[in-house]
C-alpha cells in the first residue's frame, strides 16, 4: 500500500547497525500492510474476479505461501468452484463435490483445518478429496464462513520458509480469509439483488404490456357497440400517441395518453344503443343522451387504479373546447388538461376522416381547414402544430410512417398536403393565443 | 539495456544470465510486469535470472506473492534466481518470509555476475 511507504521510511530511519527492527515488529507491519491493502481492494472492488485474485495474492504474500486456491461454495450445485489459484498448475481446476452436510460441518468448525491432522468432523470431506489435495501439495484448508454460512474455502500449501504454520500465522490467515469471505458474500448479494431487480423489471414490463393489450382489447369492444365507428378508439389512441411524442412527452406519459385515447369513449357503453347506431344526425334528445358519455366515462374509469395519471380526466374532458363552449363542464383554455386537448384533436381527426351514417368522410384538405378555422377556439394551437409537424415529417420521408399508415387506409396522395401543413405551422407555431402546457399534465 | 515495451521493465542479458530491474515499489502492477518479464527470459533460454532491486524501496504482500511465483517458475525451469541490491529492510523481509531459502541474495549486480561465472564449468 503506497500510503504506508512513509511509515516504512520512518521505521527504517531508526534502524540500528545490526537490524532496524525486530522480526516480530517487521512481521506485524508486513501483515498489517497486507490487511490494509486487502480492505482497500475489497472496498474498491470494480471487477470481482480481479478483486479475488488480488486479495488472494495478498493472503499468500502475507506469509510467502507457495501455492493455494480460493474456491466458492455453490450450494445449489453441491460443489466448490475454484475462483483464484496460484502455483497449482492445471491439476486442481474443476469443481469439487461438497454436500450440504459437509458444508454444514465445515462452517460449524469455522477455523483452519490442517490436512495432516484433520479432526473427525472434517474427515469425510477431506477424505473424499484427499488425492486431489495431495497432488497439489495442499496442507491447510480454511473454511470461509460469514454469518454461519459457508461461503467457500481457502486451500493453502507450504510457506516459503518450509516451517509449519504457527498459531499466529493461522490468526493472520483467518483474518485475511474473513475479508475474502465477506467480499465474496457481498458480491453474491449484489448479484442476487441485481437479478431480482431485473426480474421485477421484466415482470413489471410484462404487466404493463398485458394492461395495454387488455385496454386495447377493451377499446375494440367499446367500438363494436357502434357499428359506424369500429376501430375508432384504437385509432384515437394511436393518433394521441403520435401527437404526444411529437410534443416531446416522456415515454411513460406517451403510454398514458395512448391508453387515454383507447378509453376516451368508454362512457358510450351506457348510452342507449339506438342513439349510438342512429343512421341520422342526432336530434336534441339524442344529442343530450350522447353528451352523457364523457362524464359517464369518467365515472367508469375513476374507481380504477391506472398506472398512468389522469386517464379518467382525459375521458371526461375530451369534448371540452378552449373557448368554453364544450361539454360536460364548459372548461376554458388551461383549465383543460393538456392530455384531454390531445385526445380532442385525435378524436376529431378520426371522426372527420371516417364515414358516418349521415355523411361520408371529409377530404383531408377540409379536415385541415377545419383545424385551421377552429385552432384557438376548439383546438389548442400547440397540439395542432404537433400534429402538423408529425404529418409533415412523415410526408417528407421520416422512417416512421405511423400516421400515414393510418391515414392511407382511406386516402391517397397525401403528399399534396405538404404546403398546407407548412402554412398552418407558420401560422400557429408559437403564435397561438392559447397554448397547451406540457408541464402539469 | 533494453526496455521491454508494454511492461516497461528494464532488462538486459549478460551471457546466460538475464538481469531484470525492479521498480521503486513492488506492488501488483509492477510485480506482474516483472513476473511476465522473468517468464519471458526463462522461455528465451536464460538459466540464471538476476533481479536487481537497486531502485526498490518497498515490497508489499502482493510483491512477495509474485516473487514466490517467480521462484516457482525458476525452479520448474531449473534456473537459478539471484536477488541483488536489496535494501536492508527488504532483505530482512525476504529472510523472515523464507524467500532467501530459494534465492541467493547478493549486494551488487557485479557480485551476482561473479556468482554466475563461478558456477560455470
Amino acid at each position: 500500500m503506497r500510503r504506508l511507504v512513509p511509515l516504512f521510511k520512518a521505521l527504517t530511519s531508526q534502524r540500528s547497525p545490526q537490524r532496524f527492527m525486530d522480526t516480530n515488529t517487521q512481521r506485524l507491519l508486513h501483515t498489517f500492510s497486507a490487511l490494509a491493502d486487502l480492505g482497500q481492494e475489497i472496498a474498491a472492488a470494480g471487477d470481482f474476479d480481479e478483486m479475488l485474485r488480488t486479495s488472494f495474492h495478498l493472503l499468500l504474500g502475507s506469509l510467502a505461501i507457495r501455492r493455494g486456491a480460493v474456491a466458492e461454495y455453490e450450494r445449489e450445485l453441491g460443489s466448490v468452484r475454484f475462483v483464484a489459484a496460484r502455483g497449482l498448475g492445471e491439476s486442481l481446476t474443476g469443481p469439487l463435490a461438497l454436500s450440504t452436510d459437509h458444508a454444514r460441518r465445515l462452517s460449524s468448525l469455522g477455523s483452519s483445518i490442517s490436512l495432516a491432522d484433520a479432526g473427525k468432523e472434517a474427515e469425510r470431506f477431506l477424505e473424499e478429496h484427499k488425492d486431489a489435495f495431495a497432488s497439489v501439495e495442499i496442507d491447510l484448508v480454511l473454511p470461509l464462513v460469514v454469518r454461519e454460512e459457508l461461503i467457500g474455502l481457502v486451500l493453502l500449501g507450504e510457506k516459503a520458509t518450509g516451517e509449519k504454520f504457527t498459531d499466529e500465522d493461522l490468526e493472520v490467515l483467518s483474518a485475511l480469509s474473513r475479508h475474502i469471505g465477506v467480499g465474496i458474500r457481498s458480491h453474491r448479494l449484489l448479484d442476487e439483488v441485481g437479478h431480482k431487480a431485473a426480474e421485477n423489471l421484466r415482470l413489471y414490463e410484462g404487466l404493463r404490456a398485458i394492461y395495454k393489450e387488455t385496454v386495447r382489447a377493451f377499446a375494440a369492444a367499446i367500438d363494436i357497440k357502434d357499428r359506424y365507428t369500429q376501430g375508432h378508439s384504437v385509432r384515437v389512441g394511436k393518433y394521441s400517441e403520435i401527437i404526444a411524442r411529437e410534443m416531446g412527452w416522456a415515454d411513460e406519459e406517451v403510454e398514458g395518453i395512448t391508453i387515454a385515447g383507447y378509453l376516451h369513449d368508454i362512457g358510450k357503453l351506457i348510452v342507449d344503443l339506438s342513439v349510438i347506431n342512429s343512421p341520422d344526425r342526432f336530434n336534441a334528445k339524442e344529442q343530450k343522451e350522447m353528451n352523457r358519455h364523457p362524464y359517464a366515462g369518467y365515472e367508469i374509469l375513476s374507481p380504477i387504479s391506472h398506472p398512468y395519471a389522469d386517464i379518467p380526466l382525459m375521458a371526461r374532458y375530451h369534448h371540452e373546447r378552449l373557448d368554453g363552449n364544450g361539454y360536460p363542464d364548459g372548461l376554458k383554455g388551461d383549465q383543460i388538461p393538456p392530455g384531454a386537448k390531445i385526445v380532442t384533436l385525435a378524436d376529431s381527426f378520426d371522426a372527420m376522416t371516417t364515414d358516418r351514417p349521415y355523411r361520408k368522410k371529409l377530404p383531408l384538405e377540409d379536415v385541415l381547414e377545419d383545424f385551421r378555422a377552429n385552432t384557438g377556439t376548439q383546438f389548442d394551437p400547440e397540439v395542432v402544430c404537433a400534429f402538423c409537424r408529425a404529418f409533415l415529417k412523415e410526408i417528407e420521408g421520416s422512417k416512421e410512417r405511423r400516421l400515414l399508415n393510418l391515414i392511407n387506409r382511406n386516402y391517397s396522395n397525401v403528399e399534396r398536403l405538404s404546403p398546407m401543413l407548412s402554412q398552418m405551422l407558420s401560422e400557429f407555431d408559437g403564435g397561438g393565443t392559447q397554448t397547451a402546457s406540457a408541464a402539469g399534465h | 539495456m533494453s526496455d521491454t515495451g508494454e511492461s516497461s521493465v528494464q532488462a538486459r542479458s549478460v551471457g546466460d544470465a538475464a538481469i531484470i530491474y525492479a521498480s521503486d515499489y513492488l506492488n501488483k502492477l509492477s510485480g506482474e510486469r516483472i513476473e511476465r518479464e522473468c517468464k519471458r527470459q526463462l522461455e528465451s533460454g536464460h538459466r540464471t535470472l538476476i533481479i536487481n532491486f537497486r531502485d526498490t524501496e518497498i515490497v508489499n504482500s502482493i510483491g512477495v506473492s509474485i516473487l514466490v511465483g517467480v521462484i516457482d517458475a525458476a525452479e520448474k525451469s531449473t534456473a537459478r534466481l539471484i536477488f541483488s541490491d536489496v535494501n536492508n529492510h527488504t532483505a530482512e523481509l525476504f529472510q523472515m518470509l523464507g524467500l532467501t531459502r530459494h534465492v541467493s541474495l547478493v549486494s551488487s549486480e557485479d557480485e551476482a555476475l561473479s556468482l554466475v561465472s563461478e558456477a560455470q564449468p
